[in-house]
């Protein structure tokens, strides 16, 4: 059985603009020790995804579905079974270090917290614990940092602290929603290292969300690629950079800037992310895909396995889509990069976000503007 | 001289290291900035000076609060008037009561109806209205409508019943203002809750299982006390305006203790006679109190809210 079994999972939140399905529909298994990536730019409902299997999602969300944990349903249990199995058993670490730590409260007592909570330890022992786990996380000096209060840290060193603070309990699983995007490139790769360390010391399960295809190809053995709330392609690692089988992944890796490759445009997917709240009927995709038909339109393509391990949702057939867009050259993809303003050139590598169009409106935001 | 450049490294580094073992908290931060803010230093020594008098005074006095000096009993104008030969530094009211000792008293229960009043409204407004807001839904409209009702009643007619039903006791005046108290810094602090309640923080909170009511108290609550701490000393000075209202009014503090509001109340029916003295002093304390507090709120403010100036 799988550690993390997730069936059919929905998620959609009532807003003022009606309901927004920021998930729809999602499968997904997680086995002891595996790193899963789950891919899509914003609004996709990578982070909604994460928050939902964590009971965390905004008094306007409603799940629905299954997550089992260890056989176990864990989707809108109660507070007391979640608080149970929160930190203890599935962890998470979140976007940005520099507002997940409480700035009034000394970091070995943020991290005590838990410690105490969880296992029932003395202060004391918590706040021992939590400096060998500092030190696991490679703060230097952890003994005399863990006193510090969190604006005397930088920002790679607090989400050190946030992964230490996740890791105390050993959890079984790991959702780590973007732990890099706020970090520098440096530091991102550094954290990204730490993670993978740990990891193989605790052997833990790890699902990391992230928009960073560098980052999954470093880190991970298996990727979802997740467009408008589904999943558009399951597969292993490797095979889904050599040989992308969808449209959008295929769009994801082109957009990734090269620096081998000469030129001054970069290339992007034209057109933004759909209104959720007003979810097309077939495939999310279909408005920016190159490989479009009519049945696209109307009736979303099933997720279908066509070799182990690996998943599509599309109705192109697999050879079309390998053999590359149409009308490659000229159109839509040039024509956008065009269009793309000042500030989305001259990007950090491999920042698949910033290199795509920007959405007006992620929906992935408009609902924490309700809470 | 490579060795002279390598020790004054390690030498800093150490240094360095020491420095930044206690750790500064955001509270050191703001008490630096208050100190070197003049007009709330000067505003906390007046008032520590009148907290010393309150405390102290008493040792000074010749005469005490409540026994007339009959010497002088009748002709306050004359007699009565502020002297150090007869001990009645402040004067005499028109019984002959010494003024400085019924100042001194006076100061000690304004001083403290405004500091009851206070403390009531930051621990029960600052649960309550942490709670409500962070709770939110249906439990935060119960509990803030039952504020708006409680707010919309005239307090101080409801005070001047409750006095005037059960008694005029300094107890009931305390429990009055402490029942009113509170109201209005509930509302600000569940305002201040909906926007904390969001940050990442709290979610990461929530994220490793900490139960709700730990949150409110350790993570929403301290992140909380720098608005309660503006606000409960602009608060101070409003529950020292009430009670005196109440006493100038005359339902508030009885015979023979007194409070700053009945001291110029009865100043004020005097200052005809030509004994100004029996106004002037109270009403001195009392503005100079107010003064100081609403600088060192302001200084406060100043000192939580760098970004705000």
């Amino acid at each position: 059985m799988a550690l993390l079994d997730i069936k059919d999972l929905s998620v959609s939140f009532a807003t003022n603009d009606g309901t927004v399905h920021a998930v729809n529909g999602i499968n997904l298994s997680l086995e002891r020790g595996e790193t899963l990536g789950i891919v899509g730019e914003s609004g996709s409902g990578k982070s909604q995804l994460a928050f939902s299997i964590m009971g965390l999602l905004a008094k306007n969300g409603r799940a629905t579905g299954s997550v089992k944990f260890d056989g176990q349903e864990i989707l809108n249990a109660k507070p007391k079974v979640l608080n149970a199995i929160r930190a203890e058993n599935i962890a998470m670490v979140f976007q940005d270090p520099m507002t997940s730590l409480n700035p009034y409260m000394r970091v070995s007592d943020q991290m005590a917290e838990v410690l105490m909570l969880h296992h029932g330890l003395s202060k004391s022992a918590a706040v021992a614990d939590s400096i060998r786990m500092l030190d696991a996380v490679r703060i230097p000096d952890a003994k005399g940092r863990a006193r510090l209060y969190p604006h005397e840290f930088s920002g790679g060193m607090r989400q050190r602290v946030m992964i230490a603070m996740a890791l105390l309990c050993q959890p079984d699983v790991l959702i780590a929603d973007e732990p890099t995007t706020a970090l520098d490139v440096t530091v991102q790769a550094q954290i990204m290292k730490l993670l993978d360390d740990l990891q193989t010391q605790l052997g833990m399960a790890m699902i990391l969300i992230t928009h960073d295809l560098g980052v999954v190809a470093g880190s991970c053995e298996r990727v979802m690629v997740m467009y408008g709330g589904r999943v558009m392609e399951k597969s292993p690692t490797d095979p889904i950079f050599a040989d992308p089988t969808h449209p959008y992944t295929q769009g994801l890796l082109a957009a990734i800037p090269r620096v081998d490759q000469k030129g001054d445009k970069l290339s992007a997917i034209p057109g933004s992310p759909p209104n959720m709240s007003r979810p097309p009927a077939g495939c999310p995709f279909a408005p920016r895909c190159d490989y479009v038909m009519e049945v696209c339109q109307s009736v979303m393509p099933p997720l279908e396995g066509f070799a182990p391990g690996r998943e599509r949702a599309c109705h192109a057939a697999i050879d079309v889509v390998r053999a590359g867009p149409k009308h490659h050259e000229d159109l839509p993809m040039e024509a956008a990069a065009d269009e793309l303003d000042e500030a989305d050139i001259g990007l950090p590598p491999a920042d698949l976000e910033a290199a795509m169009v920007h959405a007006n409106q992620p929906i992935e935001e408009s609902p924490d503007d309700q809470r | 001289m490579t060795m002279i450049e390598h020790d004054k490294i390690k030498d800093m580094s150490n240094r360095m290291a020491q420095a930044e073992v206690k750790g500064r908290s955001p509270w050191a931060d703001a008490r630096k900035r208050f100190f070197r803010n003049k007009a709330a230093m000067v505003a906390l020594f007046v008032l520590l000076g009148v907290v010393l008098f309150a405390a102290f005074g008493n040792y000074f006095a010749v005469w005490d609060f409540e026994t007339p000096d009959f010497t002088v009993m009748g002709s306050a104008a004359t007699l009565g008037m502020p002297s150090i030969e007869n001990g009645h530094y402040f004067g005499t009211d028109d019984l002959g009561r010494d003024l400085f000792a019924r100042t001194i008293q006076g100061t000690q229960i304004s001083l403290m109806v405004g500091i009851v009043g206070a403390g009531v409204a930051v621990i029960v407004g600052t649960l309550y209205g942490a709670t409500s807001g962070y709770i939110g839904g249906r439990t935060d409209q119960i509990m803030m409508r039952t504020v708006d009702i409680l707010l919309s009643i005239p307090y101080m007619f409801v005070l001047i019943l409750l006095l005037v039903i059960f008694g005029r006791s300094l107890s009931m005046l305390f429990l009055g203002i402490g029942l009113i108290s509170w109201l209005e810094m509930s509302r600000i602090v569940r305002g201040q809750t909906l926007t904390l309640k969001n940050r990442e923080f709290i979610e990461a909170a929530r994220a490793t299982g900490v139960p709700t009511w730990k949150i409110i108290i350790r993570h929403i609550v301290p992140n909380l006390l720098g608005v309660v701490a503006v606000y409960a000393t602009l608060l101070v000075p409003l529950m020292i305006l009430t009670e005196s209202f109440i006493s100038f009014l005359g339902l508030g503090v009885q015979e023979p203790l007194t409070s700053w509001g009945a001291l110029i109340s009865e100043g004020s029916g005097t200052m005809r006679n030509g004994t100004i003295w029996q106004l002037a002093f109270p009403l001195g304390f009392f503005v100079v109190t107010l003064f100081a507090f609403f600088f060192i709120g302001d200084g406060l403010r100043d000192a939580l809210d760098p970004k705000d100036r």
